[in-house]
């Protein structure tokens, strides 16, 4: 079991996290949070393993990983 | 379940006002996590440059304070030679460090102070609009190159890693990128060994962080990592550029 958690009100939708993710677990909202951006979610949480790429690669610490 | 990872104590629980995707959160969170890791939370003192990072004192979770533009290595040699228990670190931009502040920063460096500095290499002033920095690439457009860097009318691109390297009072000096998770990992043990040094009382050291800068190179952040992988560290070769840890 493993999964990440996002702060989607401060996320600025950059995709660098789902970019990073070595199965492509993470998605970006169609919808926009409050400052306007896509927030990043996690889509396939079964397929997370807790690498913690995304975490080190996001810019505005909004992921949490948990295992 | 439990947390394996997350924001370190070092950091406060706030939005940062850099661009999406901007490498300067990450080296952010990288400085942040080595302070928790090295205990040095509470006899930290950075030195926040002119830039965009000069609101880091609003981001950092130990005392910061804020230098006129290029003089932070100065405020860190009278900060530590005063409060020599003190873990004194100084935050600076291309511009800040290697362009107005060049005469601060050889000096420190020449002294030996027992300083760390990070440098952020993003080849540009990004905060005023992303004008040539003496680290913009050859060919590279800018507000101000707007035919790109052109060597016979700008110069050449500044490497001020080796530049130091020449100094014999420099202890520690590496050359490092934040584009992908692996070279955030790199990143960050330089970085932890650019404070050791100074925990050691071994002398000035200096980590130059290549970063992204999306918004002023007019690139989406995934095209900016690309540009920093297929062209940046080309002309700034990644590594260890001096390390005397062991002489000193
Ligand atoms: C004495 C002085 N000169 C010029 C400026 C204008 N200025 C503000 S930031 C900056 C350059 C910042 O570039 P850099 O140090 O590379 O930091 P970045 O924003 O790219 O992180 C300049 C020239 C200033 N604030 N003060
Ligand atoms: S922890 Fe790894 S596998 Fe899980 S979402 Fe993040 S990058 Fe993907
Ligand atoms: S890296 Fe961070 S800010 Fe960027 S999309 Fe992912 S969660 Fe959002
Ligand atoms: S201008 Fe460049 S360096 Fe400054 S916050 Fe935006 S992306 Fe980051
Ligand atoms: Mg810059």
């Amino acid at each position: 079991m493993a999964t990440i958690k996002i702060n989607h009100e401060r996320c600025k939708g950059c995709g660098l996290c789902g970019n990073a993710c070595p199965n492509k677990c993470i998605s970006l909202s169609k919808q926009f949070n409050k400052i306007g951006y896509h927030w990043a979610f996690i889509e396939k949480e079964d397929d997370c393993i807790a690498c913690g790429f995304c975490y080190l690669t996001c810019p505005d610490f909004c992921i949490e990983v948990y295992k | 379940m439990n947390k394996i990872l997350s924001k370190p104590e070092s950091l406060k629980d706030v939005s940062l006002s850099y661009c999406p995707g901007c490498g300067h959160g990450i080296i952010h969170r990288l400085i942040a996590e080595c302070v928790d890791e090295l205990h040095l939370r509470e006899k930290t003192i950075a030195v926040a440059p002119v830039g965009c990072a000069v609101f880091a004192y609003d981001y950092f979770n130990f005392d910061v304070t804020e230098a006129p533009h290029g003089r932070p290595p100065a405020v860190a040699t009278g900060i530590k030679r005063t409060n020599p228990d003190k873990f004194v670190f100084t935050y600076q931009g291309d511009g800040d460090i290697a362009a107005i502040g060049m005469s601060e920063t050889i000096h420190a460096a020449n002294r030996g102070e027992n300083i760390t500095v990070i440098f952020v290499n993003n080849a540009n002033y990004g905060m005023t609009g992303g004008q040539m920095a003496p680290t913009t690439l050859i060919g590279q457009i800018t507000q101000t190159t707007p035919f790109g860097r052109d060597p016979k009318r700008d110069g050449y691109p500044i490497k001020l890693c080796e530049l130091l390297a020449t100094l014999d009072g420099t202890t520690y000096l590496e050359r490092v990128s934040v584009f992908n998770p692996q070279n955030i990992i790199k990143a960050k043990k330089a970085i932890k060994k650019a404070f050791q040094c100074q925990i050691d009382e071994k002398g000035f050291s200096l980590i130059e962080v290549i970063s992204q800068c999306p918004v002023d190179w007019s690139m989406s952040p995934l095209e900016a990592i690309r540009w920093v992988e297929e062209v940046f560290i080309k002309s700034f070769p990644l590594g260890v550029i001096k390390d005397k840890i062991d002489e000193k």
